[in-house]
């Protein structure tokens, strides 16, 4: 039965490197911050990093069909607009109105597949043009920053429990336990891994490839919308920001790769994507416990970006047959 | 002709597959019974790929009908042949390498609970066909991409058992197999064959079928030609069919003495990694040298060494009495070294398919027919209409896509490239897998013809008529070392076999 | 009988792209409808001044269009772009040695991060995506260092602004001599040198380029220099035109250029395209923005426009060919 676990470990092992890495870095943040561990750090923390967490999700399930999603960002821009006018008013409408910024947010996941499937263009030129679009809807929604939220649900989900634990991670865990573990071990689950690593030998194997793409753009939609509700809440109102919108694509592909799950599909999970986000939100908060200049801390966040995203690839180097290099 | 009664379990008739201007298949014929094992033969290109890849649903015919039991019946996707009870094995793995063995016997049609995948069942029914195969020392949990060529295909072959099927068909199944696993494979197809099973199996390799087909059919340029028994055809005869053509020797005559002279190639005390251990030979000019053992024993690893592939290698390579620079394949074939590797898949490693015939010809001697950094087209077109006449590659337009020709053209391609290199030392990693008979018999004698013209050649072969017909001395490698080296009349089947399994005498080989 | 969907019996070197002449044609169709809304659209001055802004974005694009071929992505164009704007434009004030030298700095500040994507990629083979971006937000970071934050003050040399807004030979742009004699460069290499062979090999297959003995590296840095000349030259030209670099004036650039170069039929995949099709691409994206401008669409409208108008023409010819 050791023959198991020796696979099992083997399996998971980019996900207990990012989750190594999470926790050294967040203990040392911690010991660094002036007021230590107390409910308000960590839910302000938590909120960070569960927006982070949850598009750094929505991305990884394309990922894994050796996709892309580079509109993850902007759709979460459109529904933090859209959630900005709608989650409003009584409990009916605000119930309505969430409703609402959901389905938004499946269909802009549908239309990102259904381009990729049906109109069989590159995931990267599909979504970036979709993203424009996204983007322009956003606009027309919230032409300048506005809006607000009910403040009730907004308390409650961006705030702390009793005991201290934040309420957004238990949103986080919610979304892994009701999306992600069940999509895991679904037919059109597994089917997602099977298409990034041959799609060739997945059609011979007659994997259902249409309903596994389409769904893998869908779901990332529908993930991407509950970020944009969270951000609503936390900000209490909405802004189209191509700036922020672009960002957190980009930020969520670092974060993706740095939680272990490869860029050419097959392998990883949405939970290493989780720790590899909260390792990169945590880098920036180290750098401001450590009262580093202010001009330097793009610089830093870069050159740090570039060491996590290179990790990985280290591995490469004592490779020993190159032959293994190339495709 | 079928033990289950005189209708055949899986009949086509009059099936047509055009690509663009390329006919597939022609009007083809097929039947199959339970219980038979049924061998299909032809060149590449003669139709046999496309006619398995219309039973199983990959492709689509575009005449002709299909018939399962005198029921006609159409297979619109791989998984509607696969519920109809086709299994097939295909020569391009079907397999996916990031998932486990076990999800990828289970993939097409997982055992569920509540709607997920049941993982338990899964494993169980992973085990059940892995056991059924004769692979059973396969963990289920290993990732396919963690296993040698020769274990996926028996992960492929149990993966067609899990699903129980009536008609079993193998594409080249046992190509990277060694004699020994080859024998375990075909216990196991008898064994189906005595449950009921139909089977339909692809291969080159005639001693194979002479020794597990019942029946055999032949078709040629796509179309179908004759069926007939096993053992009622002599070899000549079949391949006159396949081929169309009379052919006499296979294998050129080798030359009476050994020649003299310092070594092209002189390898000492070659270790790599713990997967090379110790190796040295030597190889003159005018010498072809093989290599031979079970799959798996280092000969790929020793042709990628020496071609400046793998790092870390350690030991003495001396071209011509100088050093060989040997850091990476760009110094491997430049100035003293000159060396050429036929890799082992012309596809992925040989070739840039959708660029054209002239471009792949003159891609590895560019550096030659540049100045100063300018490709000189004149030149260019000298060298590779040199190619085209010497190696007599049949195509229409040097412009034309490499991907377009035949597998052998294909691998004539390959080998033109590194012949306008003006090689000294050249090493082919099993460079007739999957070639038709003519194309191999050619490259017999191109190989024979450069060695007489002053090259070093190493190869390694899966195949033992090949090493026994052309090869000077063979080298035969046993867990990375050289175990026993066979000169002139000592190469033998036997003695290839006997050496592959480190043994003296080939009585000692188990049963 | 079914359309046939066999590999081309053509190299995919040697046809006559489709997709280039698709590209063409919408530009004719885009002149055609902007004619429509104001005559003065097809006044040769305005489309001079169309192929001006074109030069800037042309430039970035022969550059992209070169990582593309291999089958990568450089996503660092932004702040190469605004490094090579600011870095030259830093150089002006350095003296008259400086001055001098100002669009060569530019230049080779591109070209430096440029080598270093290249060793990224190459070397430490991390995924172009992927490192590209980190670069980019380094290039990013150092500018944010030498701006103090606050927005740049050089002007930019006479010489600049020379090359990016005058037109000193017979009336034509001299940016557009810019594009010309890069594009130019582009094109030899591509279809005369060996290097180029070996940009379309990687593309299509790298593995058999590596075992027929080529440099895969080397070619794969060189590539991704060029791509970083090319974006500082952008720079360079834009700080020329406006006579001052500012910031982040790169990041409308990195869309536009990789559309451009898929629009124009270069396969996102590596392996396939020709210059023509990003030239084409090029005009007609700068068509493109120009007309949402000309009719004054507010922006949401012109980003939905923009993006659909892309998908349209992908649709049109920029699908994948389904192998057998």
């Amino acid at each position: 039965m050791s023959a198991d676990w020796r696979h099992r470990l083997a399996e998971q092992r980019g996900l207990l490197l990012a989750v190594g890495l999470f926790l050294a870095m967040f203990t040392l943040y911690i010991a660094k911050h002036p007021a230590g561990l107390t409910a308000n750090v960590a839910s302000t923390a938590a909120n960070k990093g569960v927006l982070l967490a949850l598009v750094a999700m929505a991305q990884t399930i394309p990922v894994l069909t050796s996709g892309l999603d580079l509109s993850v960002g902007m759709v979460l821009v459109l529904t933090n607009c859209l959630a900005s006018r709608i989650v409003v008013g009584s409990p009916a409408e605000v119930a309505l109105g969430t409703s609402a910024v959901l389905a938004v947010g499946l269909l802009c996941g549908a239309i990102n597949g259904a381009v990729v499937v049906y109109g069989r263009i590159q995931p990267i030129i599909a979504t970036l043009a979709t993203s424009s679009i996204y983007y322009g809807v956003a606009l027309a929604i919230r032409p300048a920053p506005g809006g607000d939220v009910a403040t009730g649900v907004a308390d409650a989900l961006t705030g702390s429990l009793p005991g201290g634990v934040p309420a957004s991670l238990l949103v986080l865990v919610a979304v892994v336990v009701v999306v992600w573990v069940p999509y895991r071990r679904s037919v059109l689950g597994r089917a997602a891994y099977a298409v990034g690593s041959s799609e060739q030998a997945a059609f011979m194997s007659g994997v259902p490839i249409t309903r596994a793409k389409l769904l893998a753009y869908v779901l990332a939609g529908l993930l991407s919308a509950i970020a944009g509700l969270l951000l609503t809440c936390i900000t209490y109102s909405g802004e189209a920001s191509a700036a922020l919108g672009g960002t957190y694509t980009l930020t969520a592909i670092a974060a993706v790769v740095v939680g272990g799950t490869s860029l050419f599909g097959g392998s990883g999970g949405a939970i290493g994507s989780i720790f590899g986000a909260f390792v990169l939100r945590t880098i920036g908060d180290l750098l401001f416990v450590f009262d580093m200049d202010a001009l330097w801390q793009p610089l830093f966040l870069g050159a740090v970006l570039l060491v996590a995203i290179s990790l990985g690839s280290f591995r490469l180097l004592g490779v020993r047959n190159r032959l293994e290099l190339y495709r | 002709m079928s033990d289950t009664g005189s209708v055949p379990l899986f009949r086509m008739e009059g099936v047509s597959k055009h690509y663009g201007g390329v006919r597939a298949l022609e009007d083809a014929t097929f039947h199959c019974a339970g219980g038979r094992i049924h061998a299909v033969l032809g060149e590449n290109g003669a139709g046999k790929s496309t006619l398995i890849k219309v039973m199983a649903g990959v492709v689509q015919p575009d005449t002709g009908s299909l018939h399962m039991d005198d029921r006609p019946v159409t297979f619109r996707t791989p998984a509607a042949a696969a519920a109809a009870g086709i299994a097939c094995v295909f020569q391009e793995l079907s397999l996916l390498p990031d998932l486990s063995v076990a999800d990828n016997i289970a993939i097409t049609n997982p055992p569920r609970r509540y709607g997920l995948i049941d993982r338990r069942a899964q494993r169980r029914i992973a085990e059940a066909a892995l056991a059924r195969a004769g692979a059973s020392d396969i963990h289920p949990m290993t990732p396919v991409r963690d296993l040698p060529l020769s274990r996926r295909q028996m992960v492929e072959i149990a993966k067609a058992l899990a699903r129980d099927p009536r008609i079993l068909i193998l594409d080249e199944a046992t190509s990277a197999l060694a004699a020994a696993e080859v024998e375990k494979v075909f216990a196991m197809l008898r064994q189906l064959c005595s449950e009921g099973m139909a089977i339909v199996y692809i291969s080159h390799r005639m001693h194979e079928i002479a020794a597990i087909a019942d029946d055999c059919t032949v078709y040629r340029n796509g179309r179908y030609v004759a069926t007939f028994a096993t053992g009622s055809k002599t070899d000549a005869d079949i391949v006159e069919m396949i081929i169309g053509r009379e052919y006499k020797n296979v294998f050129p005559p080798k030359p009476a003495q050994k020649p003299a002279g310092a070594p092209a190639l002189r390898v000492e005390d070659l270790s790599w990694v713990g997967q090379l251990k110790s190796i040295s030979l030597d190889i003159r000019p005018g010498e072809v040298i093989g290599l031979g053992g079970l799959d798996g024993q280092g000969q790929r690893e020793l042709l990628l060494a020496l071609f400046g592939v793998l790092d870390g290698v350690t030991g003495t390579v001396e071209i011509g009495g100088k050093p060989a620079a040997l850091a990476s394949p760009t110094s491997a074939k430049s100035g003293n070294t000159a060396m050429a590797l036929i890799p082992e898949d012309r596809k992925t490693e040989g070739l840039m398919l959708p660029m054209s015939v002239r471009e792949n010809l003159s891609f590895a001697a560019l550096g030659r027919l540049s100045r100063l950094g300018l490709v000189d087209r004149r030149a260019e077109a000298a060298a590779v209409d040199e190619m085209m006449a010497l190696l007599k590659i049949r195509c229409d337009d040097t412009g034309q896509a490499v991907a377009s020709l035949s597998g052998g053209n294909q691998q004539k391609v390959v080998i033109g490239k590194w012949l306008l290199t003006r090689p000294r030392v050249i090493l082919l990693n099993d460079p007739t897998r999957g070639i038709d008979v003519g194309t191999k018999q050619e490259l017999y004698q191109l190989l024979r013809r450069l060695a007489d013209a002053g090259a070093a050649i190493l190869f390694y072969s899966t195949d033992y008529d090949e090493l026994v017909g052309c090869c000077d001395r063979v080298l035969v490698l046993y867990d990375g070392a050289i175990v026993r080296v066979l000169e002139g009349a000592d190469i033998t089947e036997r003695n290839l076999i006997a050496a592959a399994f480190n043994l003296r005498d080939l009585d000692q080989v188990p049963a | 009988m079914k359309a046939a969907r066999a590999l081309p019996a053509v190299a995919a070197t040697r046809r006559i792209d489709p997709a280039v002449l698709a590209a063409f044609g919408c530009i004719v169709l885009l002149l055609l409808g902007g004619s429509l809304y104001s005559r003065n659209f097809l006044s040769p001055d305005y489309l001079l001044q169309q192929l001006n802004v074109a030069a800037f974005l042309g430039v970035i694009a022969s550059g992209v269009m070169l990582v593309v071929l291999l089958g990568h992505i450089d996503l660092s164009i932004p702040w190469i772009v605004t490094m090579g704007g600011m870095m030259s434009t830093a150089a002006a004030g350095w003296g008259d040695a400086g001055a001098a030298l100002a669009i060569p700095i530019g230049i080779a500040c591109g070209i430096a991060v440029g080598v270093f994507n290249g060793i990224g990629v190459a070397y430490l083979r991390v995924p172009s995506m992927i490192f590209t971006l980190g670069t980019n937000a380094i290039a990013q970071g150092l500018m944010v260092l030498h701006t103090s934050g606050f927005a740049p003050q050089d002007r930019s040399t006479e010489a600049m602004h020379v090359i990016a807004v005058d037109r000193t030979i017979a009336g034509i742009p001299n940016a557009l001599w810019v594009w010309a004699a890069v594009g130019g460069m582009a094109v030899l290499l591509l279809t005369r040198t060996a290097f180029g062979r070996y940009v379309y090999a990687i593309g299509n297959r790298e593995r058999a380029a590596y075992l027929s003995g080529v440099n895969t590296r080397a070619v794969v840095v060189g590539c991704f220099a060029i791509a970083g000349g090319c974006s500082g030259l952008a720079g360079v030209l834009l700080a020329g035109y406006s006579t001052k670099a500012y910031q982040a004036m790169g990041d409308p650039y990195l869309l536009p250029a990789i559309a451009a170069v898929v629009l124009g039929g270069t396969s996102i995949l590596g392996g396939r395209g020709t210059y023509l099709g990003t030239v084409a691409g090029v005009i007609l994206i700068t068509l493109l923005q120009s007309i949402l401008s000309v009719v004054q669409m507010p922006e949401a409208g012109r980003q939905i426009i923009y993006g659909t108008v892309i998908i349209a023409m992908l649709l049109l010819y920029g699908r994948q060919r389904r192998e057998t």
